[in-house]
């Protein structure tokens, strides 16, 4: 049977990848018939009603689901599908109550109108009573017009569809985990919208182990522990795990939204020397690494060795104080995307996702390429577009090692151990010149929550 | 720190990643709490092959528990056995290191335990 998706109209580049993933972690054999980033409506093929119940019990960038009744490019060739269509369903309604609505994409319509387009379906033999408020079935004519149809005064919309409505997405949630109503934020927090979505294209579901390394206040393991998964999470700064020791703080947040029992461990660590076992045992990493724009990127050790050697020494002796510090140093940003596609390549399982934020300025020059490993196959890059900056979501999936060209792993070991590798101590110009282009915006935004580039 | 958490990390330090001595590492002074959380049997069930049995059986007994089976339970087993389940869960879920050490017999660096949450990082010479 076909389905039509009513998407929200916004972050068009992660609507689809967000429903595909979950047809994936549900098992489900979807196959797109229409989709069209301009529009709202997409249609898939499913195997159940069932499945697009489990598509909506998860998906956060679609508004609901409907039975695919029709679709015409004029009323007339719509009504015309819907009769061979459907005829046959609609013995099973005669004695539901029901409703009609219209939900008008870009247009609008005045209500002598729309009364006419809904009586334009009075051939389905329906008997039951008509019912605004409780019915038992519910169908929709969606019409899609051009872009500023009203301005323009435009007579008629693209296309038609109908629709009988089967359920709701999630997108209440984006208002249950809502920064605003969260005890414990920072200036870098995820918002809930992005985050879920994340967590979702990261296939993060039930008995599952996911990972944080850059986890901050914790969005992110926070939305994966919504869908079901055993969450961690570790930073280099202690202070933004602890915060308060209270409600303000990581442990806070996750009892704010009673996923206590999903939180796994969070732990104080640099990435570039962590504790984390070598061995295939997480199913997902998600995150939004610092990009060193606000402060400049650091791990851990000190940039001088000769110059500072007081400084080791005296780590030597007192690193076992409370408040001892220990000494950090500049790093770059690229090695960190090598070191990060490492770790994942050495600790996800086989087909297991990284997911990760990065920014990129709108500018194509500056434009800087999709990390790549030769162990990880990118499964979709999103795009959320910003006034002078962009950020993407890159997405990998863990091949098996019996899909993975050893040529190019060796190249690959090769290339990052002659740059210095995992342990390199260049600070590139990369940072400079590719952070210029929106130091200045980053700046007027710095103070609100809205997303920069960290 | 939870008791599985303890399976899956290692010391921090480089060198002694190839090191067999540096894991699992060793509590110390460890002040333990126990937790009240529902047993998640889908999660332990799908957790169970990938945790090392030989580490576990040491820190369980470091910790002073009753000493675990010489074998893993397969999954199979500990779906059909409610009790071992449970066992299972309050060691590795619902037992908690809030204060105390966790020493690596590689290096001898000990990482500190407070309020719950283990600081890995790592004094400069050791990077
Ligand atoms: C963009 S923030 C992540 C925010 C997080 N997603 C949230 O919702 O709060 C990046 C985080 O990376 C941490 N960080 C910076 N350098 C690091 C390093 N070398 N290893 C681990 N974490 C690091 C920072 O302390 C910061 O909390
Ligand atoms: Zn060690």
């Amino acid at each position: 049977m076909e389905y039509l998706i009513r998407f929200s109209q916004s972050h068009e580049t992660f609507r689809l990848p967000e429903t595909k993933a979950i047809a994936e972690v549900g098992g489900i054999d979807m196959k797109v018939i229409y989709y069209n980033p301009e529009s709202p409506y997409c249609v898939v093929r499913l195997p159940s009603e069932e499945a697009a119940h489990f598509l909506m019990s998860r998906s956060i960038l679609a508004q609901s689901i409907h039975e695919h009744w029709g679709t015409g490019e004029n009323y007339e060739v719509l009504h015309e599908e819907v009769k061979r269509k459907t005829s046959h369903l609609w013995p099973k309604y005669k004695n539901s109550s029901f409703k009609f609505s219209l939900d008008l994409y870009q247009g609008t319509r005045p209500n002598k109108r729309r009364v006419e387009l809904i009586n334009s379906f009075s051939y389905m033999p329906f008997e039951g009573e008509i019912n605004l408020r409780t019915a038992d079935e519910h169908f929709v004519i969606f019409e899609q017009w051009d872009f500023q149809a009203v301005t323009r005064n435009l007579p008629d919309p693209l296309k038609i569809h109908l629709g009988r409505v089967v359920g709701a997405s999630q997108r209440k949630l984006i208002h249950t985990f809502d920064l605003k109503k969260r005890d414990y934020i920072s200036t870098t927090s995820m918002d809930s919208e992005l985050a879920l979505v994340t967590a979702n294209i990261a296939l993060a579901g039930p008995g599952k182990l996911f990972y944080d390394p850059f986890v901050g206040t914790g969005s992110f393991p926070i939305a994966c522990a919504h869908f079901g998964a055993l969450a961690w999470g570790s930073d280099i700064d202690g202070r933004s795990i602890r915060g308060d020791g209270a409600k303000k703080s990581l442990k806070g947040n996750f009892q704010q939204y009673g996923l206590s029992h999903l939180m796994g461990e969070v732990f104080v660590s640099d990435l570039t020397n962590s504790p984390f076992r070598k061995k295939r045992i997480l199913d997902g990493i998600v995150c939004d690494p610092p990009y060193g724009v606000r402060e400049g990127l650091k791990v851990l050790g000190v940039r001088d060795v000769e110059k500072y050697d007081y400084v080791i020494e005296k780590g030597k002796v007192m690193y076992k104080d409370e408040d001892f510090v220990p000494p950090k140093k500049p790093y770059s940003f690229v090695v960190m995307l090598d070191d990060i596609l490492q770790f994942a390549t050495d600790r996800l399982v086989d087909n297991g996702r990284l997911s990760f934020w990065m920014p990129t300025a709108n500018d194509a020059d500056q434009e800087i390429g999709v990390p790549t490993h030769p162990c990880l196959e990118v499964v979709v890059v999103c795009v959320q577009v910003f006034d002078k900056w962009s950020r993407r979501l890159i997405t990998y999936r863990r091949r098996p090692d019996s899909e993975v060209d050893a040529a190019a792993l060796e190249r690959w070991q090769q290339r990052t151990e002659t740059n210095g590798g995992v342990t390199a101590d260049e600070l590139n110009p990369f940072r400079r010149h590719y952070f210029n282009a929106f130091r200045t915006q980053a700046a007027v935004d710095g103070a609100t929550l809205e997303a920069v580039p960290n | 720190m939870k008791v599985l958490s303890l399976n899956f990390l290692s010391c921090a330090v480089k060198g002694c990643k190839s090191s067999s001595d540096s894991y699992p590492l060793h509590p110390k002074d460890a002040e333990l709490v126990q937790d009240d959380i529902e047993v998640n049997a889908q999660l332990l069930i799908n957790l169970l092959p990938r945790i090392d049995w030989t580490a576990l059986t040491t820190t369980a007994t470091e910790l002073g528990f009753p000493a675990l089976p010489p074998q893993a339970p397969t999954p199979e087993e500990l779906e059909a056995d409610e009790a071992k389940l449970k066992d299972l869960h309050h060691l590795l879920m619902e037992t908690q290191i809030m204060e105390g050490k966790l020493v690596c017999a590689s290096c001898g660096h000990e990482y500190a335990v407070r309020e719950g949450i283990a600081n890995f990082l790592l004094p400069s010479h050791l990077v």
